[in-house]
């Protein structure tokens, strides 16, 4: 039905059928689809995402000018700032933009392959299973618990909760292939699990370690360290290699399964790499920054309309994700009375934002 | 409805009819089993006579008998009460949300109802030091209305109206919203964090009739709206066109709908808290069971909300024993797996 349908209206208007052919650029075996547009788009985004970087630096108790900010940071500058900046505040904004890039360029992906606006890794079952783990961690004192934590860390756990959630969703998806709707309602039934999981740890745990376990829920920038930060950097930079390798050469990651079936084995591999990038990309980012709600869900579909694409473009989508966070931590910790997690946020900016697309959408 | 001699239905849907009908039945039954239960386990496990004196017994001289009595009274009641009050307030409107938005994932926590609620009971307790869930709750459902109503709003306006994905979208926005700014407040405010870790788990437990009744009237007042907005649920589920060029008001019945929606859900959340996933799981299974005929689906999704509510409250307090799993726990921890296991056999079609 749907498909008579769009070939009549094909047919009515010839136009906008040859409008959409674009020209190809092929190097050896990477080829994409030159447009113009979305390159400006992405430029400009990666010049504001450094220059929301360098002002992140700079604002503090201890002020230090934008100028010498990017002086430190390309080797020159004095001692002094070089300090306050490498030592104090570049672990925070380095965090800020590392999970950023990981959470936007996770949720293009989700969102292609299941295309589906609604399928960021908050709803497949990703954050939950790794706040489930660190809530765990955090409320069961003593023990095994300890050793845990002191060993691998909280945030190692968090990672291999989220990871172990994920892979559970794609394996119990998949079947004969993984088709996005119902991998989306694996998902919702997994993140329920979690949540429950979650709430019942709150429940009998002790009322201080819920406020802790609460902090880290939010999802929260405060007190990164360097060895935190390296962590989520070479493991983001990683999947990014892989990503970029994988998804140039196979551009229709967002084809359902029968196209994918036409396209042949090679095409399905291709596309559970991809996901388990994004899950992995999730993870890392939640076991940096607790779940920061929103980013992922939000930036895809921002960089998308911004960039008039007409599924989610990936790198434009990781530099939306990198200002919206680094955006809300500048937000949440000066411009606010009190001093709130950056979760809070980008809840705040990114609940009505969504809203607000979709209604400017529906009024078109 | 009525089989007047004009249209009188050939024997296949009089015997489909029967069915659903000796169905029900069978659901009322359970539901009246699964009561039974309820009231007899417990801590103090109680056998069918002790039951039976401590529901109908006058006070007496036994001391044994009046303790049971108390309990009774106190404790196992209300309990069940709710439970089944809740139960029918979350299936039905479950199967309505379902309806209204076509799409087969609608719940209420998607809608924003349940984070409405869980920020007004969260700042009230924060900003005015309420302690008792009778203060709360009126603002709980306060809140569980007004998130309910914009998110339905938002998704009404212009184009994309009708749209599940705008619906869903509209619901995300507002849930995660109302969920930050519920933990902003509930950092800041040691009592209202307490109160909502408890409150945010779904328990059907530690309510007074003081909080039940009026609950009970507001879930008779959706009840009722719901049941009078079901044909026309039926002739819409046709599509907007086919639903308009058969006669139905179609703004007059999604107001009616909406306004079913949110006191069923906003009540029953108000009541328990948060419980998710029963809604979707037992209109899911209402469909399968009944076909896509709302006049049968709604009742039948009721009754196995209460069911499935009161059977969950029941093995929340068996198995970690002496302790109490909250029954919104018990919900989640039995209701996913079992919506997997549907999703899996490919019981749900994107809509």
């Amino acid at each position: 039905m749907n498909g008579t349908g769009r070939i009549e209206r094909m047919r009515g208007s010839g136009t906008e059928v040859k409008a959409t052919v674009a020209p190809g650029v092929r190097l050896g075996s990477v080829s994409f689809v030159w447009r113009p547009w979305l390159a400006f788009v992405t430029l400009f985004l990666a010049a504001a995402t450094f220059l929301l970087f360098c002002l992140s630096i700079s604002i503090g108790d201890f002020p230090i000018g934008l100028s010498q900010v990017i002086a430190t940071l390309f080797g020159g500058g004095e001692q002094v700032d070089e300090f306050v900046i490498m030592d104090l505040r570049m672990p925070r904004a380095l965090a800020g933009l590392v999970v950023g890039i990981a959470l936007g360029v996770s949720g293009a992906l989700t969102q292609s392959i299941a295309r589906n606006a609604l399928a960021s890794p908050d709803i497949l079952g990703i954050t939950q299973g790794a706040s489930a783990v660190a809530v765990f961690l955090i409320t069961v004192s003593g023990g095994a618990a300890a050793t845990v934590v002191s060993s691998v860390g909280l945030s190692a756990a968090a990672l291999a909760g989220g990871l172990g959630t994920g892979l559970l969703v794609y394996f119990l998806a998949w079947r004969r292939g993984i088709d996005g709707f119902r991998l989306i309602l694996i998902g919702i039934s997994a993140s329920a699990m979690m949540e429950a999981i979650t709430t019942w740890l709150l429940v009998k745990a002790d009322i201080k370690d819920v406020a802790r376990a609460q902090a880290w829920l939010v999802g929260s920038l405060d007190n990164r360290s360097w060895d935190e930060v390296w962590i989520a950097l070479w493991g983001t930079l990683g999947l990014l290699a892989v990503v970029t390798c994988v998804a140039f050469q196979f551009k229709p990651l967002h084809f359902g399964d029968d196209v994918a079936a036409g396209l042949g084995v090679r095409f399905g591999v291709v596309r559970a790499i991809l996901l388990l990038c994004a899950v992995l990309l999730a993870a890392v980012a939640v076991s940096a920054a607790g779940p920061v709600p929103f980013v992922a869900l939000v930036a895809p579909q921002v960089a998308m309309r911004l960039a008039r694409c007409p599924t989610p473009p990936l790198v434009a989508s990781g530099m939306v994700g990198a200002l919206l966070l680094i955006g809300s931590d500048l937000i949440a910790r000066t411009a606010l009375p009190i001093t709130v997690p950056v979760g809070v946020v980008t809840a705040v900016i990114g609940g009505p934002f969504l809203v607000y697309l979709l209604v400017r959408a529906n009024l078109k | 409805m009525s089989t007047t001699a004009v249209e009188r239905p050939v024997a296949g849907v009089v015997d489909a009819r029967r069915r659903r009908a000796v169905g029900l039945g069978v659901l009322v039954l359970l539901l009246v089993v699964m009561a039974a239960v309820s009231l007899a386990v417990g801590a103090r496990a109680l056998t069918p006579a002790e039951v039976w004196h401590g529901l109908f017994a006058g006070p007496e001289s036994d001391r044994r008998l009046n303790e049971i009595r108390l309990i009774m009274e106190t404790v196992r009641v209300p309990r069940t009460t709710l439970a089944i009050v809740a139960g029918i307030a979350l299936g039905v409107g479950g199967a309505l949300i379902q309806g209204y938005t076509r799409n087969p994932i609608a719940d209420t926590g998607l809608l924003g109802v349940n984070a409405g609620a869980s920020f007004a009971v969260v700042s009230v307790i924060a900003v005015f030091g309420l302690s008792s869930p009778f203060q709360y709750a009126w603002f709980g459902f306060l809140g569980a209305a007004v998130a309910g109503v914009v998110v339905f709003g938002l998704a009404s306006i212009g184009r994309g109206a009708g749209n599940p994905l705008t619906l869903a979208l509209a619901g995300q926005g507002i849930t995660v919203f109302l969920a930050a700014m519920t933990t902003a407040v509930a950092l800041s405010d040691r009592e209202s964090l307490n109160a909502l870790r408890f409150w945010n788990a779904g328990s059907v437990a530690g309510v007074d009739f003081d909080v039940i009744w009026p609950i009970t009237a507001f879930v008779g007042v959706g009840l009722v709206l719901a049941l009078s907005t079901l044909p026309a649920l039926n002739l819409l589920n046709l599509g907007d066109d086919v639903a308009r060029g058969l006669g139905v008001n179609i703004a007059l019945s999604r107001t009616v709908g909406i306004a079913a929606i949110t006191l069923l859900a906003g009540a029953a959340t108000t009541a328990c808290g948060p419980i998710a996933f029963l809604g979707l799981m037992v209109a899911h299974v209402a469909r399968y069971l009944t076909g896509p005929d709302y006049r049968w689906l709604v009742p039948y999704a009721g009754l196995l909300g209460a069911v499935v509510l009161l059977f969950c409250d029941i093995v929340g307090r068996l198995v970690v024993r002496p302790g109490e799993l909250e029954a919104g726990v018990v919900v989640s921890l039995l209701g996913a797996p079992f919506f997997a296991v549907l999703v899996w056999r490919g019981k749900f079609k994107s809509a």
